[in-house]
């Protein structure tokens, strides 16, 4: 196979991979954020509740920052469409996300229950409302988003934000809550003691019911949907423009890929497994491995999407033709191979010093270390 | 088709959130330094009174830099929401340092500073001193990586335009990094936010001074911000100048509007030091000037000379003509990429593209272009010059200023006079806006200069911005500026709240230190 091509293929795994990063690691302290109000009953324990991930909110928000980086780099057709396409929808979600770090640093600085109180529910906002938007911007995909390209590939949206609202991709918003919640949930449990622990248990085990039964609702909805085929191109590795395919649509085409290859039911069989499994862990008092398993489901939620619509990745409904596919909005070689260096160089790097950075910082927080460091929110 | 009031909200979008990004971004470049600075004098000492100095303005620093991160946030995803054209034109060139800074720079800087905060207790003194000039280093690598992005903007080398994917794609990584714009952009920005951090540290060590608390912290911190500050100021000083230089090489456009430069002189050419622009009549009105010092400054040599607008202007022109059969040629090549005649064309006529795109604004069908709007066009390529005119006069102003400040700071201190210098420590206060208000005015003669493209004489600023409706952008225009503005209010409450209540009362805590030296 050309190198272009396997360059592609390696930068679609990778936009997956920190996808889930993202999902696992933002979700988690959105979580937290989420169930705030009802994992921690007074001002202590959601103090408790903000120190478990004190230390780290702001290193995993990186992921999302580098998520929307390596979108930019690899495959910035997609960068440009998608995120001017779902303008309001993105302003909502950098609005609610610029509050959070706010609502971190600066909750802890007046000791005032109307001050710590509004900052608590700006917290619920920045970690529900991205969640859902997260969620749901996936779950357009599968209808495919009405945008078409000038000649000089100038792109245009055609939509509504309202269209964006419609039942699957609400499912998928609230799916990606739920499994932020239950990933939420789970760090609670690994770091509070106490009655915050047997809350968050319930919010734990809730989340992971909730996903479970979405993801298989969401499963059997996308079989019944139309998907899309891509009827004549240039070739994979060959640098072009979506202006120069042919897209046809055919009922249930998204399972396509399923059927071709059997053995890809593995990816969703590992969705099910984890978010069944972290159920189990959580209930039998185990939640790091409960951590680990909600990892895995997010690995399998996230991969069944990206299994489904390959090798599109931003379909188009007002002109299937135009759809975007790795093929057509990737980076050039040379960007490709350059950046996948770094990221070979870089990315073990990012997980060994931020494993380190857990490890310095494990154990339990209580009321009382809280009120004998200074230095906590 | 572009609709030009929603470029000029888009423009306006822009400015408002960099604008107030970059009142967070210097401060932490240069205080995370000084942060570091400070615990490495408290571990290789052992004196606390430097732990206590490093624990107090970093929790100044972390009020900052929750700010920070939080307008970061929506400037890296703006150019995907309101500049979609320029984002998918050059993605393949400017995505990569964005990325490669989240990589490299940025897990760094946002790992370490949550363990620099909770892991005092946590880690041994050498461990915590290194993970704090990890934050620095952090801060600072990432913002090397968004200069040289940057310069990409200023001065584009190390890509070309690719017919078969409409779009600029990468051919150097190491053109890219090692632009002579981005070299000597960093250093100037970044030493601009230690002088930046050095007037903070400074202005409210003066306020303490004066009010008599926290003398022995207060005087520590003094000393160093000041001989910090006299040393990067001089450094910002040399490496303007050098930008200056550079930028006379790739954007003479620039230059010329930062000098007010409308007519092609034989050198000597003399310097303005004050003049008023007028744009229409492409004149100066009341021009004070300084003589030799304009071919002095740009040429480095007494009698060197550099373009004004007219011979530009007259350049553009000439551009505008032969970008036109390129942007016909793409056209042609879109419709079937292997017109052969088109290729050809393109080819013969491709260094000039931005510039036929610099005239399609005013007839998309090229073919029907009227001399006159050749012409305008040629005339879109002077940068709007009173503003950045008077805005690089401010920045040199207040640049001078401090280096004055900082001089007369370090000879008090070395004395050990200045808290008996009532009104220099009045006037330390009222400094601190200062490097703020130079940052400002410095990006808007970088980015101002630059104008009209947002990559220089590659892609136009008119044609880049995505294609909202009017609506959209005013809606979301409102809400930065709503949501801004409560953040501001709130950020500087809280800083005047925790400057006032000070250190934990050094008094206590060390009264021998305070009653030798105080």
């Amino acid at each position: 196979m050309e190198l272009y091509a396997i360059l592609q293929i390696v930068w679609w795994l990778l936009l997956g991979v920190l996808l889930v990063g993202l999902a696992v690691m933002v979700g988690m302290d959105m979580g937290v954020g989420t169930i705030l109000r009802w994992v921690g009953r007074n001002d202590v324990e959601r103090r408790v509740a903000l120190n478990i991930i004190g230390p780290h909110w702001d290193g995993n928000q990186v992921w999302f920052i580098l998520g929307g980086g390596a979108v930019f780099a690899a495959f910035p057709l997609i960068y440009a469409t998608a995120f001017s396409g779902f303008y309001v929808v993105m302003l909502l979600l950098l609005w609610a996300m610029i509050v959070r770090p706010l609502g971190f640093e600066y909750r802890g600085k007046i000791a005032d229950a109307a001050w710590r109180n509004a900052w608590d529910w700006s917290l619920f906002v920045s970690g529900a409302v991205p969640m859902i938007v997260f969620g749901a911007a996936i779950g357009n995909l599968f209808h495919g988003v009405p945008f078409h390209f000038e000649w000089n590939l100038t792109s245009v949206y055609t939509g509504s934000f309202l269209a964006l609202l419609n039942p699957f991709a609400i499912l998928c918003g609230v799916l990606s809550l739920a499994l932020s919640v239950m990933m939420g949930a789970l760090t609670i449990m690994n770091g509070a003691e106490g009655a915050m622990r047997s809350r968050a248990l319930g919010l734990a085990c809730g989340g992971a019911i909730v996903a479970f039964v979405l993801f298989a609702i969401g499963g059997l909805w996308v079989n019944a949907l139309d998907g899309y085929q891509l009827a004549a191109q240039p070739g994979a590795g060959v640098p072009q423009t979506p202006l120069q395919q042919t897209v046809t649509i055919a009922h249930g085409a998204w399972m396509a890929n399923f059927t071709a290859h059997p053995v890809l039911w593995l990816v969703p069989a590992a969705g099910f497994l984890g978010m069944l499994g972290a159920l189990l862990a959580a209930l039998t008092g185990r939640s790091y491995v409960g951590w680990w398993l909600g990892a895995l489901a997010w690995l399998g939620v996230i991969g069944s999407a990206g299994v489904a619509l390959f090798p599109f990745l931003l379909p188009s409904s007002s002109d299937p033709s135009m759809s975007l596919t790795l093929w057509n909005a990737s980076s050039s070689r040379l960007t490709l191979a350059w950046m996948l260096g770094f990221t070979v160089v870089f990315v073990p790097l990012v997980i060994w010093y931020t494993g380190w950075a857990f490890w310095v910082m494990r154990g339990k927080v209580t009321p009382e270390s809280i009120e004998h460091d200074e230095h906590a929110y | 088709m572009h609709d030009i009031t929603v470029v000029d909200l888009s423009r306006w979008q822009f400015a408002a959130t960099a604008l107030y990004h970059f009142l967070f971004v210097p401060l932490t470049l240069g205080l995370s330094f000084l942060l570091a600075a400070m615990e490495t004098v408290y571990v290789s000492t052992g004196k606390p009174i430097y732990r206590q100095m490093a624990q107090f303005w970093g929790k100044l620093f972390m009020i900052n830099f929750a700010l920070g991160v939080a307008t970061g946030l929506t400037m890296e995803f703006q150019f995907g929401t309101n500049w979609s054209f320029y984002s998918s034109f050059v993605g393949d060139i400017f995505g990569a340092p964005l990325a490669i800074e989240g990589l490299m720079a940025f897990f760094m800087e946002s790992t370490f500073v949550g363990l620099m905060v909770f892991g005092w207790e946590r880690l041994s003194r050498g461990q915590h001193l290194a993970v704090t000039w990890l934050v620095a280093l952090g801060s600072n690598l990432s913002a090397l990586w968004i200069l040289i992005a940057n310069s990409f903007m200023q001065d584009p080398r190390g890509a070309a335009f690719n017919p078969a994917t409409m779009r600029m794609e990468l051919n150097s990584l190491q053109q890219l990094i090692f632009n002579p714009d981005a070299q000597s952009k960093f250093v100037h920005t970044s030493i601009a936010g230690y002088v930046t951090a050095a007037i903070f540290v400074a202005g409210i060590s003066a306020y303490y001074m004066l009010k008599r608390r926290h003398l022995d912290l207060a005087k520590r911190s003094f000393r160093m911000a000041a001989l910090f500050g006299v040393l990067s100021t001089i450094g910002v000083i040399t490496l303007g100048d050098a930008l200056g230089f550079v930028a006379a090489q790739a954007q003479p456009t620039k230059l010329a509007a930062m000098e007010g430069l409308w007519k092609t002189e034989p050198g000597p050419m003399p310097f303005n030091l004050i003049a008023f622009p007028d744009q229409s009549l492409q004149q100066n009105k009341g021009a004070v000037q300084v003589p030799y010092l304009l071919s002095l400054l740009v040429t480095h040599s007494v009698d060197g000379s550099m373009p004004g607008f007219d011979t530009l202007q007259r350049t553009a022109e000439q551009r505008v003509r032969n970008g036109i059969p390129a942007v016909q040629a793409l056209q042609a090549l879109s419709k079937d990429p292997h017109d052969a005649q088109a290729l050809a064309q393109f080819e013969a006529h491709r260094q000039d593209l931005g510039y036929g795109f610099l005239a399609q604004r005013y007839a998309p069908d090229l073919a029907e272009l009227t001399p006159q709007q050749v012409q305008q066009a040629a005339r879109d390529s002077i940068p709007p010059v009173a503003a950045v005119f008077w805005s690089f006069r401010f920045m040199v102003a207040f640049g001078l200023a401090m280096l004055a400040f900082f001089v007369l700071g370090v000879i008090y201190t070395l004395r050990n006079r200045v808290q008996d210098k009532r009104w220099f420590l009045i006037a330390a206060v009222w400094m601190i806006p200062i490097p703020f208000l130079a940052n400002e005015v410095g990006w808007l003669v970088a980015e101002l200069g630059r104008q009209p493209w947002t990559v220089f004489g590659v892609l136009p600023t008119w044609m880049s911005a995505s294609t909202h409706s009017v609506g959209y952008m005013v809606f979301s225009l409102a809400g930065f500026v709503l949501l801004y503005t409560v953040f501001i209010v709130i950020e500087m409450a809280l800083m005047v709240r925790a400057i006032r209540q000070g250190p934990p009362d050094s008094a206590a805590a060390l009264p021998r230190a305070v009653l030798v030296e105080g």
